[in-house]
Order: C-alpha cells, then structure tokens, then sequence
C-alpha cells in the first residue's frame, strides 16, 4: 500500500532517474576502484570528480527547478545559497587541517595567521565538528532565505523585480567574500584541504565514497522534491505560478507558501554545495558569481522546466558540453555555445529536452495506435486520445 | 443603524480615485442576507472597482465597506483574509487554472486549512474524489473532471469557476459577467444554475446582458459614474428615463 503510493508519487520518469542513479552509484565507483587502468571499463579519479560535480550540480538544478518550474520564482541568484553550504563545508574542512598547514598552527587556519589574526572568528567557532559544519550547511542558505523572502514576497515583488533582487543577493555576496576582512579567505577562499572525517580528500577510496554520497543526496533531494509536487501542496505552487492574485482570492497565504518552497530550496542547494567542495577540494568567491546563478537557469530551461528529471539532466547536459568546449580549441567559443543554446531551446524546444523526448513517445504511441486500429479494422480517425489528460 | 445591521454587505459614501479619475463617487449600497442583486452599468460605471474594493484588492479612500450585519470592517483585511471571512469572486474573464485538471480546480477552491503544511501533509492532502465532485455535479462537469481546465470551452470555464466558488462555501457571492461570451443555451443554463445558488447564499451578479438579467428576477442596481443612478425591479429600472439616458449614450 505504502509501497504503491510512493511508486505513484515518483512516476514512470522518476523511477527510471532513480534507477539510472543507483546503477551510477555502484558502476562508477566499482570502475574506477576495481578495473584496472587501461582496460576500456576503467574510469579515471578525474572522471569520478568531473561526474561527482555534475550530479552536485543536478542537484541544485533540481532545487532551482522546484521554485522556477514549479512556483515561478525565477531565482537569478540561486547561487548563493550553493555557494553559503559550500563555505559551510569549507570551513569544516579548514578546521580538520589542524597543524598540518604551512604555519602549522592549531587553530588558526593558514590564511588567517597570513592576516595577522590572533584568534579564531565568532564565526567559525564550532565548525570542527562534522555534525555542527552540517546543520549551518543547511541552515545558513535557509535563514537566508528565509528573511530575503519574507521581505520579498510580503511585499509582494514578484516577476523581474524579484530576479533582479536576487541577482543582486548573490552580487552583494560576492563582493563581500572577496574582502579579506569578511574572514573567509577573501579572494582566495578556503582551500588545501586535508581529510573528511578522517578519510584523505585526495584518496580514491574517498573521492568513490563522496561520489556515493552524491548520488544518494540527488536522489533524496529528487524524491523530496516529488513529494512536494505530487502532494496538494505542489498543486497550490503550480496555482500560484499560473495565477497569484487568483490563488490569494481563493484564500491562500501565497507569500507562505512561496517562502516554504523558497527556503527548502535554498537548504538544498546549500547540500549540493556542500558536497561540491571536497570533491573539487576549493570554494571560493567565484562561485557567488552572477554568471552562475544564470548558467543554472539555463540548465533548467534545456533539460525541460517543471520536470525535476529534465532539470538534472540539463544539468549533467549542458556541464558536460562545457567540459566538452573548454578543453581543447574550442574553449574561446564556450560562452557563445551556451548562448546558442538558450536561443535554440527558448525557440526550437520550449519544454526542453524533457518536452521533446515526450513529444516523440507521444507521436510514436499515436503511430501505433492507428497502425493497430487499421490492423483490427475500425477507422484510424479512432485512434489515440484527442483530448489532453493530465500530463505526466 | 437597522440597514446595517440586517445586511450582509453595506456600502456607505464609498470613493475611491486612480490619479484623480474618480471609479467610485460616494457608492452605497445595502444586500440582505439571502438576497440576490444584479449590478447593471455602462463601461467605467465602477462595477469592477466596487468588487475590487470589496475583495480587498482596492482600498477605498473613504467610506464604509462592512460585512456581516456591520460587524466587519473589511477595509482591514487582505484578499485572503476577506476569501476566508466568506467572500468568493468570480472573475470577469474566466480564471480557472489551466494547467490544472477541473478535479484539482476545485480541490485547490474547498473551504478548509490553507496553510502549506496542510496541503503537504495535512487535510487537504486528503480530500475525497466524493467531495469535488459533489460541486462538478452542480456545474454538470462531472464527466470532465480529469481533462485540464484549459481545454474546457469558454462557457464549461465559467460554470467551473463557478463550481470554484462554490466549493469556497461562502456566504457571500461576486459574480462578475457569468454570461459573456456563453451561447444562448448556455446562459439560460446559468441563469438557472444561479437562481439554485442565490437559494441559500447572498449574490451579487454584475452583467451587462439584459435579458440574462430578467432571467434572473432579483432586484437591480444601475451604476454610472461611480455612484448608485437607479434601483429597483428590472422593469422600473429599465423604463427609468436616466437609465435609458445613459445607455443610449445622449
């Protein structure tokens, strides 16, 4: 019973996304600890970390995708919140360096004796611990959020206002972490990271567990996410995005509503972050940039918005490309790819890959139907379904 | 005091300006409980501000906008705290939500908790099939009831929003232009439907459509210009020379 109602509330889609990830978190690792370099199975440590980044950053497409598609809050500074859960991490892992930095103080990280600090900030107080360095991943994006979107959605700014406003968020932010005074490395950020837990970043034993780890959070933050959607809850968010001022004339709070999505995405964008830094092994203020709040976007919109599967999937897509593009002759060219590439899917595919793949099944389905109505005799005009059910 | 505090809605001396147009000049108007009222007016008359105002989404500038026997004072609240005080509104044009079914339509319309975590986890997540179709069987859109609202025709759409507000269990009901655009059969259909509902609520039905308007046998109000011109029987309102004046545009 309980069984049947979670199939049904992940979806034919969902359950081959999950499938797809279980099958990546045991093959990836498997080939990369267990084959042996030169056999065509084996996958390269710089593989691991390349994939192990792209799923972070699914995973904050997936968040991105739950307040864009599903509520229309188009978030230009989603990253922010990536970028705050990655500091959390960060310093946890700065802290776990201990004497073994250039200065060799036990306290203080590297940068910090460099400025002159006599003592540990306020802020970075506790953040020894693995379980405290976890609960500020999450909490600090979702305070964050929670008071820019109290303050924004009670005031009722909504549409292009409120993603300048959140461009500006994360713009703001950006500039402040550059400043050597904000106390978290400045230009620079956190990096030269030691060991998570007692296990060396740098091993491959390590790297193939955080990948692990990865894949268990995209999926958990996935089935999150559906639960949110395929509850009533996420049809209230989908009324919301199609008409606020009719959603409020119903009688909902939609600021309350808005801000609850709001915050949970933020939280998990700060995961995505979170697990972003060991396996790149830096965090810096670059990743507070503009620019990347709005590559996000553009994930989203090419692997299909409103999907939650066709958000990953743009993710890895379109990361993959850049990794294709920035290597080699091609890299002066990046920036005008992704460009085209907005264009073309804003033009040619607005529902995203997601919307094209769906276009093709529906268009087969239909073929077979009447193949089949003209086989069994009837007149194929009979065939398929003209009238739009609900969409799945 | 009596007409306020028998009326289920009262309006006293109420203005209201945009950059100086006046929509509203010092409108009043009393319902009574139970009662059904049909809003006639030439275009820029201040029907649809009237709503606006009281539904929350305008404020009036002066005047007094009271609910329930005057005991409410709905300047002081919001759109979704007056939804919730028992005010439903349909709009003018349909506003249904498209990308929804009509089931969910009206699942997101029941009266109950609004909050998110009862949509998440609580009772409205556990609504009964039963229950919507209760108010599609109103509307007789029963049999549409897993096809997306945007692929409802015209006419389907507004007996939708008004199964919606229904669903709202208000006590009082804004209904603005049921008919426009409807075929004939459609509207007759309506005006059925709505004598049915002003049974047991209070309903205030703006419309342009005359005839609809006989069909509906209430009491009628012509707006112009912001304020009350005529009340009273549709027959006495017709014949009334000032009405007629302002229609045929002298």
């Amino acid at each position: 019973m309980l069984t049947a109602r979670f199939l049904r509330m992940i979806e034919g889609r969902g359950l081959v996304f999950l499938g797809i990830m279980a099958l990546v978190a045991l093959l990836v690792p498997l080939c990369n600890l267990y084959v042996p370099p030169g056999n065509p199975f084996h996958v390269s440590n710089g593989t691991v970390v390349l994939l192990g980044k792209y799923l972070c950053y699914a995973m904050f497409a997936v968040a991105l995708d739950l307040v864009w598609g599903y509520c229309g809050i188009l978030s230009l500074g989603h990253g922010a919140f990536f970028a705050l859960g990655g500091y959390a991490m960060g310093m946890y892992l700065m802290r776990q360096i201990g004497t073994r930095g250039v200065y060799a103080h036990p306290v203080l990280p590297d940068f910090m004796v460099f400025l002159n600090y006599k003592e540990l900030p306020l802020t970075w107080w506790g953040f020894q611990h693995f379980p405290y360095a976890m609960l500020m991943v999450v909490l600090v994006p979702g305070l964050l959020a929670f008071v820019f979107g109290w303050l924004a959605f009670r005031s009722r700014v909504t549409g292009v206002y409120l993603s300048i406003m959140t461009q500006a968020l994360t713009y703001a932010l950006w500039l402040s972490f550059f400043r050597n005074d904000m106390g978290f490395g400045g230009n620079n950020g956190l990096t030269d990271f030691k060991d998570i837990l007692g296990f060396n970043v740098q091993a491959q034993g390590t790297r193939a567990g955080l990948f692990i780890v990865t894949c268990m959070a995209l999926a958990l933050t996935f089935i999150i996410a559906r639960m949110i959607v395929a509850s009533t809850y996420g049809k209230v968010l989908v009324a919301i995005r199609d008409g606020e001022s009719r959603t409020r004339f119903l009688g909902y709070r939609v600021e309350h509503h808005k801000l609850l999505v709001w915050v949970v995405s933020a939280m998990m964008a700060g995961v995505a972050g979170a697990l972003y830094v060991p396996q790149v092994g830096i965090i810096n203020p670059s990743e507070f940039h503009p620019a990347n709040s709005i590559e996000a976007v553009v994930w989203v919109a090419l692997g299909g918005r409103g999907t939650l599967v066709g958000a990953a999937l743009g993710a890895v897509v379109v990361n993959w490309l850049k990794t294709v593009f920035t290597t080699g002759w091609l890299a002066p060219y990046w920036l005008f790819a992704l460009g085209g590439l907005f264009v073309l899917v804003t033009l040619a595919m607005p529902k995203g890959l997601i919307g094209v793949w769906e276009d093709v099944r529906a268009r087969l389905a239909n073929r077979k139907a009447i193949a089949d109505a003209k086989a069994s005799g009837a007149r194929p005009s009979d065939a398929g379904s003209p009238d739009p059910q609900v969409p799945r | 005091m009596s007409a306020v505090t028998q009326s289920i809605l009262y309006l006293d001396g109420v203005s209201v300006a945009f950059d100086g147009f006046k929509a509203l000049r010092s409108l009043s108007l009393t319902l009574q409980p139970g009662e059904m009222r049909a809003i006639i007016g030439p275009n820029g008359a201040g029907k649809t501000t009237m709503m606006d105002v009281i539904t929350g989404k305008t404020k009036a500038d002066e005047g007094d906008v009271l609910f329930d026997k005057g005991s409410i004072d709905l300047s002081r609240y919001d759109e979704a705290a007056i939804a919730e005080l028992g005010i439903g509104r349909k709009f003018q044009k349909p506003t249904v939500f498209e990308s929804h079914t009509v089931a969910d339509n009206v699942l997101l319309a029941l009266k109950g908790d609004r909050s998110p975590f009862s949509a998440l986890f609580g009772a409205r997540n556990r609504i009964a099939a039963e229950t919507i179709d209760r108010y599609l069987a109103i509307v007789r859109l029963l049999d549409h009831r897993a096809r997306l609202a945007g692929a409802l025709s015209h006419g389907q759409k507004q007996w939708l929003e008004i199964a919606m507000l229904l669903a709202q269990d208000p006590k009082l009901l804004l209904i603005d232009e049921p008919v426009a655009g409807m075929t004939d059969a459609e509207t007759d259909v309506t005006a059925e439907l709505l004598k049915d509902i002003a049974r047991d609520h209070s309903v205030v039905v703006v419309e342009h459509d005359m005839g609809f308007v006989r069909a509906l046998g209430c009491r009628v109000t012509c707006l112009h210009e912001g304020s009350v011109l005529a009340e009273g029987s549709i027959d006495a309102v017709a014949g009334n020379e000032r009405v007629i004046e302002v229609y045929l545009g002298r």
